[in-house]
């Protein structure tokens, strides 16, 4: 199926990634070369084949449910954009 | 002192320890080469010279006293993919640039835990998407190879090229790397390294930034196979910080090297000669079966059908999972935050915009469009179920081989700019690296011979997961019987 400029325009909202007019055209067509190529995957038979989510041969490992570490708000803040008083600092949201 | 740079890693440690040299002459001899080579080479975006010397220092305090980890002393340089306390780690994106790490990686925790010293921060493509270092947001990576008579700046190869560049042109002794599709085994092809990729789980992911997490592993870019296994073993470890990472011991890889390959199964694929592949990178191959031939190997023709599918795979999982963990870049705790935005979605989107390049917004629309509702089953989940053939080829194969030989890379380095003009002819490079990240298994990448340019072509090893010691002991006879590549001319 062929990606259009509205296709792209939905899918970069759905990634939140401003993308202007002009880029749209080139991108679907950039999308749809990629797409292309990946459409080959449909001449694999994967009838009865279970999807493979990890290379693991492990159970995924879980942990004792108690507290590791914390109390680090310095550290935490440190690289935000804008804090204050221990807290991240947003620009207004709500009207 | 300027030749203490060229040696191996295992001869420069050694030397530390016999009070042959210092630390800090090793050290300063490397900050004077990369102050020279950096402004063209462009490997490193951040050099760490004061935190060098003060660690080469403590090293040397170490080694007069008698101690010292098994690195004691060396100076290493850090892909900036890795989180390092205290020093800026961008993933070479204009989106982390100015984030400073409140904690370390395990990976470098365990280097410094070892006494290896950092030089600085080492230049990569971008969210270490790219395969030519083009991507990074600090310009791209020169190789120190050039082709015969010709003055073209070629690409060292990514994502992991400022580590391979830096080890080419003895920047420093050896690097960290990672590797989702090949980023460490194609540089260190087209440099002349030696690349290792340990099996998923081997090292562990915390503190890395992360692109594909089921993919993304870390591992060396050295200058010979003994160097790639002394390295590895300090950077392996079982941690409890990452869900993923395995809890076997870390064997000692410098025993494998140098051990006979008499008697080992080395399965050729059919599937890996593909349409297009140089004469020379044929050559090269058939000549590695020959090496082993010699050596007392038994060759097996063996096939993986499923591999011409392992990219078209890639190109899902990769971008999927990479819109998943590129999510939290939004302009809220850390990293760029647009300066105007009328709302929220406005601030979101506006601050991705522009903090990625286009290679990463590329991936992440990729990302979102397969996994978006509609297209889920017909594109994620198929390439999911395509994955586990892929690694039930390898599974097959086990049973009739202990390890597997091909091609590094489909050809020699390129001229930079060369393919940025079509995505899929770039994604092409990883071609014969990328079935090893599916299938989470171990491969190296060894320096095999010179192209009739004169420019490096590498040959794979691949192995059975956790067997990291046949994949050493076949590279270690490869690269015996090449008898090594030589090193770059200094043009630089």
């Amino acid at each position: 199926m062929a990606i259009d400029a509205a296709t792209v325009r939905k899918v970069a909202h759905l990634a939140r990634i401003k993308t202007p007019d002009d880029r749209l055209e080139p991108l679907a067509g950039e999308l749809n070369t990629i797409m292309a190529w990946i459409d080959q995957l449909n001449e694999v038979d994967v009838e009865g084949v279970e999807p493979m989510t990890s290379n693991v041969a492990q159970a995924l490992r879980l942990r004792d449910d108690v507290v590791t570490d914390g109390d680090r708000v310095e550290a935490v803040l440190s690289n935000a954009p804008q804090s204050a008083d221990g807290f991240y600092v947003v620009p207004k949201v709500v009207e | 002192m300027s030749d203490l740079t060229n040696l191996t890693l295992k001869a420069a440690v050694d030397g530390l320890k016999a009070k042959t040299f210092s630390s800090q002459e090793l050290t300063q001899a490397f900050l004077t080469n990369i102050e020279a080579a950096n402004p063209t080479l462009n490997a490193y975006v951040e050099i760490t010279a004061d935190k060098a010397l003060d660690m080469a220092k403590a090293s040397d305090t170490r080694i007069a006293a008698g101690e010292g980890g098994a690195l004691e002393g060396a100076p290493l340089g850090i892909k900036d993919l890795f989180c390092t306390e205290g020093v800026q780690t961008t993933a070479g994106s204009n989106m982390l640039r100015g984030f400073v790490p409140p904690y370390e990686s395990t990976v470098t925790a365990n280097l410094w835990r070892d006494g290896a010293v950092m030089l600085g921060k080492l230049n990569m493509d971008e969210f270490a998407m790219g395969s030519s270092n083009e991507t990074s947001a600090f310009g791209p990576v020169v190789n120190p190879w050039k082709s015969k008579g010709s003055n073209a700046e070629l690409t060292p190869g990514g994502s992991s090229g400022g580590s391979a560049s830096a080890v080419a042109a003895d920047l420093c002794l050896a690097a960290t790397a990672s590797d989702t599709g090949g980023s460490i085994r194609q540089p260190a092809a087209f440099t002349g390294t030696v690349g290792i990729k340990p099996t998923y789980g081997r090292a562990s992911r915390f503190g890395m930034v992360a692109f594909a997490s089921s993919l993304d592993q870390a591992g060396p870019i050295t200058r010979t196979v003994e160097d790639a296994a002394l390295m590895l073993r300090s950077m392996c470890s079982f941690d409890v910080k990452d869900s993923t990472s395995l809890d076997v011991p870390t064997p000692d890889w410098t025993q494998s090297v140098g051990q006979s390959v008499k008697g080992l199964r080395i399965g050729v694929p059919a599937e890996y000669v593909v349409d297009g592949m140089p004469e020379e990178v044929s050559k090269i191959w058939a000549q590695g079966i020959e090496w082993l031939k010699d050596a007392g190997c038994e060759i097996v023709h063996v096939s993986l059908p499923h591999t011409k599918y392992a990219l078209p795979t890639y190109y899902i999982v990769a971008p999927a999972e990479a819109s998943s963990n590129l999510a939290r870049y939004d302009g809220m705790r850390f990293g760029h935050r647009a300066d105007k935005a009328t709302s929220l979605t406005d601030l979101y989107e506006t601050s991705r915009a522009e903090g990625f390049g286009a290679e990463v917004k590329r991936r992440l629309v990729i990302g979102a469009y397969v996994l978006s509702a509609g297209f889920y089953d017909a594109y994620y989940v198929r390439a999911l179920k395509v994955r586990r053939r892929i690694a039930e080829d390898f599974d097959k194969v086990w049973g009739q081989v202990d390890a597997i030989l091909t091609p590094s890379t489909p050809s020699s380095a390129f001229a930079l700019g060369d393919k940025q003009i079509d995505p899929v002819t770039m994604y092409l490079n990883d071609v014969f690296t990328v079935t090893a990240n599916l299938a989470g298994l171990p491969g190296i990448s060894v320096p095999a011979g010179l192209d009739a340019n004169g420019l490096p072509l590498g040959l794979q090893v691949i192995g059975k997961a956790l067997d990291e010691a046949t994949v050493f002991q076949v590279g270690a006879a490869l690269e015996k019987a090449a008898g090594g590549v030589g090193r770059a001319e200094r043009w630089w």
